[in-house]
């Protein structure tokens, strides 16, 4: 791809990295660091494999403490830190520079706490999202935020990234169901931010903490709600022969006043290939397919379900079927959850994230066609209609230069296309490397140095996730700037 | 993902292959979640998307293994957790046999690995020289401790896993065909493999007596022997290739004679299922067996999967026995059999329970639990307390590798599908149940009532 460049490694760094090797095994163990360089490489990538540099090192803290020893050190040393979760994040979140240390929590994955009456679970934050729901499910209760990466990805990384899910949109993303916070600063400091109860003492530093893209500091453990289960749930399909008439099917609900807990959007190409790994029994022949969830009482699901078809009716729908049984009902989220990670079968895609107001779907949607179609790529939708997060998935050929730079040009006209309609420019995967460079589409510049002022509050040196979220001008500014200060 | 192979380096037809293979994989790492070893070490190169990816430079580079390549996919337990996992599909059985190879070729080992690989293939395959290691196996135990000490904790796990008194010989020794007495519904072929004929030999009985029980001849063939997987995951793919042969030739002698049509080969260990099933890409290369390897891989049936399609009619015996089932990796992932062998077990009486975190391997593996002692023994006790935890009176696994396993740390018996299966329907107890046989009772077989009986004059 054309990529957007990275930051020149600090060469001084590099020519140190033996020793700053040394430090790190003399703090963790050899077990805990991984310096050689086929380990190296593979952690040179998340799930955005456009972007690959192995770095200087990996190491694999267990606990808050030995995070605090890391940063501590490598704040002294001046070397730059990339935190990293599972990998799986698609805007190049995680990965690293080659003058960096990758500090990885995949072994913090304990659960520290839980308290069901008061309905809170604390965790160490390397455990991953599902598990979180594993292990309170026994007593009916589950963490909410359910991204379709939620069998792998982690806490720390959802929080980084603020992450969202097919059932955020009547339980709200990651920063409407966590209650505290234990981050690592990088000078090595502990701080706990709120706790186990509803609202903060001071200022609300949460809400700026989480979303903070791993560079304000290291999140270690975090106390999160957790919900009681609905006694039952049941999801409907509805099949339409135009992406507009789906579109505006969706608008129609919200507008009713329902709010289901989910309202998830595939299209032709999309289906095709998520029925071959579910078999989930979706709708082959519609041009678009809406799966409606709704929860509660036998009664009440069926109350919301009439509701909802009769909606659906005004836009001359060509399927109505709703789940017929549990085992129907997990086949039929399984295929949409599942839906990027199996377009890997078809194709290399690059997956898109934007979200616009709801009533310009259709529009939005036909002129993501038009855009994949003049670059002469095909293109499949997956998305979070209830709350208009978009997910085109760009299909392309990786080994082919050409084709790959044209997805990453679509991909620039359709984040764009988001803006200029009202939107903005991710929905729940963060900037990251990928929309790093489209900020200033978004944001002013006052905006902006607003933005890296804060950074600076929190990581004076820059140190932490070099090269990501802000345009890389703007950042060697701010960084240069900082170093002044310091100096 | 992307990949950067030259064409040069394509024109390697294996290396074709394993390109295509890794051109699947979109680097998504959902698949780390579910493998065995990730979760237990937390580190990506012990994750199924980090060897593939630690394979994917080995094999771009053209470069010998190095040990560190070799270390991450020696720990891999080809368990084929990941494959279920995998939206993408993603064929990672394929490419780590690939790799094992290249590896095997390339790399280097300590003298001691290499004596152990040896020993372990020139061995276990053949029965007889199986039993009589096994029979020498308890002179080994006082030294356990020491051989630890000096760094030979392979050969240590080996000792340990000996059964402490070999089971007897098995009834029906091979080959030839166990008539049914019934009238003949199926005719079918089953490997009588090699471990676990000398392990379990109860297993070959149960499954016999079971079969033709029910109307089924059951042909043990002449010739056929070990299938191959043993040789095949310790990276030796010729020595493979000939078990396999030999066992096609076997077969196919079977499957020719005229009119007597052979409806499927029956395997009782899934670990040598999986490789049965897989015999048709094994042999592809092999002009004179490629056509009737395919056809045997499409008759291959584990036993579970044949007694699934096949009306058994009611049990015999009827039990208030609680089974936990213990889904072998080779079946649940390898196979794709889930809940074929819980339907099976639930027909027949007994009362099934699932056992929390059945994806995750029990570390026996083939002959990881000799080569990797440390994450094998994490994992047995891993699945040894996931068992516990839901109270079992037995626990009821389809691979013969498992029951060995499991069997070291358990502290309920632990048999195989099919002899409680057979126990059910009128065999005998299987061995370690004694205790439990009281728990079971006959059904009472309708006494014939005549129509006088219900309609008084
Ligand atoms: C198939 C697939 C489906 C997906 N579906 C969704 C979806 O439905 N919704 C959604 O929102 N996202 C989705 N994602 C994107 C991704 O899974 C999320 O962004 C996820 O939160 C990343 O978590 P991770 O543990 O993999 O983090 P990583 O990818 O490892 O890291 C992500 C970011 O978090 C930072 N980070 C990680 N841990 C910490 C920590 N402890 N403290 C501070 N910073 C940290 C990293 O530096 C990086 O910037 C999907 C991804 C894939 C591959
Ligand atoms: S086969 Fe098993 S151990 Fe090997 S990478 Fe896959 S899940 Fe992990
Ligand atoms: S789940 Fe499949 S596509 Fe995703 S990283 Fe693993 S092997 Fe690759």
């Amino acid at each position: 791809m054309t990529l957007s460049r990275m930051p020149e490694p600090d060469r001084t760094v590099l020519d140190r990295s033996e020793t700053i090797i040394g430090e790190l095994v003399a703090l963790l163990g050899a077990d805990g660091v991984i310096s050689r360089e086929e380990g190296r490489r593979a952690f040179e990538a998340d799930a955005l494999t456009a972007y690959r540099q192995p770095p200087l090192a990996v190491a694999l803290p267990r606990t808050t403490e030995d995070v605090s020893k890391l940063l501590k050190y490598c704040r002294q040393a001046g070397v730059k830190v990339v935190p990293r979760g599972a990998g799986t994040s698609l805007c190049g979140g995680a990965t690293p520079t080659a003058d960096s240390i990758v500090i990885g929590t995949s072994r913090m994955n304990s659960v520290l706490e839980t308290d069901f009456v008061n309905r809170t679970i604390t965790v160490q934050t390397g455990i991953t999202n599902l598990a979180i729901t594993d292990a309170v499910s026994a007593e009916g209760f589950f963490y909410a935020p359910d991204p379709s990466s939620q069998l792998a990805c982690t806490l720390g990384g959802n929080l980084a990234m603020n992450s969202g899910g097919a059932h955020c949109l009547k339980y709200g993303v990651t920063t409407n169901n966590v209650l505290g916070l234990k981050m690592v600063l990088m000078d090595g400091e502990i701080v706990e931010i709120n706790g186990p109860y509803l609202d903060s003492g001071g200022y609300d530093f949460m809400a700026l903490v989480i979303g903070s893209e791993g560079q304000f500091g290291i999140i270690t453990e975090a106390t999160l709600k957790i919900i009681p289960r609905m006694p039952f749930a049941r999801p409907v399909m509805l099949g339409f022969s135009s992406c507009e008439a789906a579109g505006q099917c969706v608008a129609a609900i919200i507008g009713s006043g329902i709010i289901p807990v989910a309202i998830e959007y595939m299209d032709k190409p999309a289906i095709a290939v998520a029925e071959a790994f579910a078999k989930a029994g979706y709708p082959l022949d519609v041009e678009a397919l809406l799966i409606v969830e709704v929860e509660g009482f036998e009664d009440e699901i069926e109350r919301l379900l009439r509701a909802i078809t009769d909606i659906a009716l005004n836009f001359d729908p060509q399927v109505i079927e709703a789940s017929t049984s549990t085992e129907h009902s997990e086949r039929i989220w399984k295929g949409r959850k599942a839906a990027f990670g199996a377009m890997g079968r078809i194709s290399d895609y690059y997956c898109m994230d934007g979200t616009i107001p709801l009533a310009r779907l259709p529009e939005v949607l036909s002129r993501i066609g038009e855009i994949c179609a003049e670059k002469r790529l095909k293109v499949a939708n997956v998305f979070h209609a209830g709350d208009g997060n978009l997910h085109p998935l760009i299909l392309f050929n990786a080994n082919d230069p050409d084709e790959a730079i044209r997805a990453e040009q679509a991909g620039a006209e359709i984040l764009k296309l988001c803006v200029a309609v009202g939107g903005c420019l991710t929905g729940e995967h963060g900037v990251g490397i990928e929309k790093r460079d489209l900020m200033d589409i978004q944001f002013s510049p006052s905006d902006l140095a607003v933005q890296m002022r804060i950074k600076s509050i929190f990581d004076p040196h820059w140190l932490l996730n070099p090269g990501k979220v802000f345009p890389l001008p703007a950042q060697e500014l701010s960084e240069q700037s900082a170093a002044d200060r310091a100096a | 993902m992307q990949t950067n192979f030259s064409q040069k380096q394509l024109s390697n037809e294996r290396i074709a292959e394993a390109e295509a293979i890794l051109r699947r994989c979109v680097h998504c790492g959902l698949c780390t979640a579910t493998c065995p070893t990730y979760v237990l070490t937390g580190d990506e190169r012990d994750s199924p998307r980090g060897r593939i990816y630690l394979i994917k430079d080995m094999l771009e580079d053209s470069a010998p293994a190095s040990p560190e390549v070799q270390h991450h996919v020696d720990r891999c337990l080809s368990c084929l957790s990941c494959m279920s996992t995998c939206p993408s599909g993603v064929d990672y059985m394929h490419l780590v046999d690939f790799a094992r190879e290249y590896i095997e070729q390339t790399g280097t080992r300590p003298w001691k690995e290499r004596a152990m690989r040896r020993l372990l293939s020139e061995v276990v395959p053949h029965p007889d020289r199986f039993r009589f290691a096994l029979k020498l196996a308890p002179l080994g135990r006082p030294w356990v401790k020491l051989l630890r000490r000096f760094g030979f904790d392979q050969a240590a796990a080996l000792i340990e896993l000996a059964p402490a008194v070999l089971p007897p010989s098995p009834k029906y020794e091979g080959p030839g065909v166990a008539a049914t007495e019934d009238e003949r519904r199926a005719r079918v072929i089953m490997l009588a493999g090699c471990a676990q004929q000398v392990l379990r030999p109860g297993i070959n009985d149960s499954t016999i007596r079971l079969l033709a029980r029910h109307g089924v001849d059951v042909i043990v063939a002449a010739g056929a022997g070990c299938c191959g997987a043993l040789t095949y995951h310790l990276g030796n793919e010729a020595g493979a290739i000939e078990f396999a042969k030999r066992n096609v030739d076997a077969w196919w002698k079977e499957i020719e004679k005229d009119g007597e049509p052979v409806d499927a080969i029956i395997v009782n260990a899934s670990g040598c299922g999986t490789t049965v099933k897989d015999y048709g890409h094994l042999l592809r290369n092999e002009p004179d067996y490629a056509d009737r390897a395919a056809r045997i891989s499409e008759l291959a049936r584990d036993v579970s999967e044949f007694i699934g399609k096949y009306d058994l009619g009611a049990p015999r015996r009827w039990s208030s026995l609680r089974v936990a089932y213990h889904s072998a990796c080779s079946l649940q992932h390898g196979q794709q059999i889930k809940e074929v062998p819980r339907e099976l077990l639930v027909k027949a009486g007994f009362s099934v329970v699932n056992i929390p975190e059945a994806h995750i391997c029990c570390g026996s593996a083939g002959t990881y639990n000799i080569m990797q002692p440390e994450i094998s023994s994490q994992l047995r006790d891993r699945k040894t307390k996931n068992i516990k935890r839901v109270k079992p009176d037995v626990v009821a696994a389809g691979n013969i590798g498992c029951i060995t396993q499991l069997s070291t740390s358990l502290d309920v018996p632990i048999v195989h599908t099919v002899e409680l299966l057979d126990w059910a329907f009128g065999g005998p107890v299987p061995l370690g149940l004694e205790g439990l046989s009281k728990f079971v009772s006959d059904v009472p077989e309708p006494t014939k009532r005549r129509v006088n009986d219900f309609i008084h004059a």
